[in-house]
């Protein structure tokens, strides 16, 4: 394909200053791509990294963090560009979905006005009745019930779920190329997850919007993305489409994660958990970063970082790829 | 219906911030409100005119008796609240705007515009107030409007210091990223995300230190630093009394002035706190 792809991340690393001048890597060279209307789940423990990725994208890491590499929204380069030409991307190009819809509106404006000021802020020209309409129009799009009535109301009249539905009409307010959703449904109830999980996958197919879905929650990746990436100590250890992926993976640690799946078809007497502790930034493991917790290391896990490489229907960065499924069964299909 | 008796009760009974502090020191501000607009209708005396004998005790006459130059005490304690209300007012929002603004851009941009504004106001607040205000008083010359101008000099550094922590701690609030995230300017994140949340303390603070200023302006007075006679202001006619100490009565209605314009204020302020803050009750 000749066309860029929608965002293409190569070799990204995103570096936090610790204390008395050390570098703690958040992010150690990360390479992902997601096209036009598709979904990427990117999936791993807190302090993986995903975020950090996601936010080194948007320009938004703290003074504190550095980040390196390339990442390219329809081949325009948006790391290390000033801020002026990132405000420019932010909202407009890149819609963002954060975590808590509790924290995430402003408690002093009307849900209207803030939608219709995320549009304004991108297009001057637009008047504040225009905005407002068109924030009655995002607000139904997003399947708000009376959104005329409702867009006069204040955050605090809104339940959780209907306040992820705002964050969300903001996100889009611009009909952004990208999303970013930051575990979008962490904070709301299991039956509202599905809701707005659905919610999300209907507008990124209507508006061939690109997702990068952040989360911790493989049930959702399987359910909603294209496909998946599994981040474990600043790295993307695993890639690919998620069906393939997630039936035969071919990282120790991304079965691990599937293994410690709790089954609904089956009681079980304890949760299987991966041994051992993820590593701090600011001593991760010689050689390949997961080799401690990992059943399967060999001496070369020790010493040489595997890169990644395509094995079966993925690509994995691990130097027994090939061994990996079968020497660690899945029991069944997890999900 | 069962509960219509207990809603009546509800709208009869007095919202929970209508404590007897909060409607004293409402009464008695009302009451100096009122006097400022309207004394000039209702004193029984002109508050600059000879109008009887020197130091006639409180009479039916002369309520508050009479001073020195047999002006009368009563009229020229209310005529008092036309110096004292409009330079606390104005001493207070000069102090707000100016400190507000300081306190937020510190606050916001952070470095050395932090380091600068802060060391300043670190400064400032290393004198005490009524020594500063009278050494930049001093400095400036004697005067209601110096006086002012010097109270603003010291009293600015407590809000720059509020907004600052308030700025701080709301810039941390994840709406502030997320309009950051929809591509809005800093100037537009800082005026139209952040201020809007950061008054209360600065309200509840300015309500409270309105007694404050009032009694610091009386105070300048009294040493000869603030208005020049004729005018009666308060803290001057205090300190003539002081020359007569035994005519207690010359110095009684200014003082009463004085003391219940800052206990309406502290009261009112207290009120507030608990209206706009209710974490700090």
């Amino acid at each position: 394909m000749s066309v860029d792809p929608l965002l293409a991340i190569r070799g990204l690393t995103v570096s936090f200053a610790g204390r008395s001048g050390t570098l703690l890597p958040a992010v150690r060279g990360v390479d992902l791509t997601v096209g036009q209307g598709e979904v990427l789940g990117l999936v791993g423990e807190s302090g993986s990294g995903k975020s950090a990725t996601m936010m080194a994208v948007m320009g938004l890491l703290p003074a504190a963090a550095m980040a390196g590499g390339s990442a390219l929204l329809r081949g325009e380069e948006l790391i290390g560009r000033p801020e002026r030409f990132l405000r420019k991307v932010r909202g407009k190009r890149i819609g963002m979905i954060f975590q808590d819809p509790m924290t995430a509106l402003d408690p002093l404006l009307t849900v209207g006005d803030q939608i219709a000021e995320a549009i304004r802020v991108h297009d001057r020209s637009t008047g504040r009745h225009a905005a407002f309409e068109r924030a009655v129009e995002l607000l139904s799009a997003v399947s708000i019930p009376s959104p005329r009535q409702r867009a006069r109301q204040y955050p605090h009249e809104f339940s959780g779920g209907m306040r992820q539905r705002v964050v969300i009409a903001t996100a889009i307010a611009n009909d952004p190329e990208l999303l970013i959703a930051d575990e979008p449904t962490t904070a709301l109830d299991v039956t509202i997850q599905a809701q707005i999980m659905e919610l999300l996958q209907r507008l990124c197919a209507e508006r061939r919007m690109g997702l990068v879905l952040v989360t911790h929650d493989l049930g959702v990746v399987a359910g909603v993305a294209d496909d998946v990436a599994v981040m474990y100590a600043g790295r993307v250890v695993e890639h690919g489409r998620v069906g393939d992926t997630l039936r035969e993976p071919r990282h120790p640690y991304t079965r691990s994660l599937l293994a410690s799946l709790p089954r609904v078809d089956r009681r079980v007497q304890m949760l299987t958990a991966i041994a051992g502790a993820p590593p701090s930034l600011g001593a991760l493991p010689s050689g390949c970063a997961f080799h401690p917790r990992c059943p399967l290391s060999l001496e070369i896990c020790r010493h040489q970082d595997p890169p990644a490489r395509e094995v079966g229907h993925s690509r994995a960065a691990c130097h027994r790829a090939e061994d990996v499924p079968a020497l660690m069964p899945l029991h069944g299909a997890a999900l | 219906m069962s509960d219509v008796p207990l809603q009546a009760a509800r709208r009869m009974a007095l919202p929970s911030w209508a404590t007897a502090p909060v409607v004293a020191g409402g009464a008695i501000a009302l009451f100096w409100v009122v006097t400022l607009f309207t004394v000039h209708w209702w004193a029984p005396y002109d508050p600059t005119a000879l109008a009887g004998m020197r130091f006639s005790p409180p009479s039916a006459e002369f309520w508050l008796g009479t001073d020195a130059l047999g002006r009368d005490v009563l009229s020229r304690s209310l005529y008092g609240v036309r110096q004292s209300l409009p330079i606390a007012v104005a001493v207070i929002a000069s102090s707000v705007v100016i400190g507000a603004l300081l306190g937020a851009l510190a606050g916001y941009i952070g470095g050395l515009a932090d380091e600068l504004v802060m060391r300043a106001a670190d400064v400032t607040l290393s004198f005490p107030p009524i020594l500063l205000a009278m050494a930049v008083t001093a400095a400036l010359g004697p005067g209601l409007r110096n006086a002012a101008i010097a109270m603003v000099i010291v009293w600015w550094p407590i809000y720059a210091r509020l907004m600052r922590a308030q700025v701080l701690s709301i810039r941390e609030r994840e709406h502030v990223e997320a309009a950051i995230a929809s591509g809005a300017t800093p100037s537009r994140v800082l005026f139209r995300h952040i201020l809007p949340l950061c008054w209360s303390p600065i309200i509840v603070n300015a309500t409270m230190d309105f007694g404050q200023i009032v009694l610091l302006a009386a105070s300048l007075s009294f040493i000869g630093l603030g208005a020049v006679p004729p005018t009666p202001e308060w803290g001057q006619m205090i300190s003539e009394g002081a020359l007569h100490f035994y005519r207690w009565w010359i110095a009684a209605g200014p003082g009463m002035a004085i003391l219940t314009v800052v206990l309406a204020f502290n009261f009112l302020g207290d009120g507030l706190r608990d209206v706009l803050d209710p974490r700090s009750r």
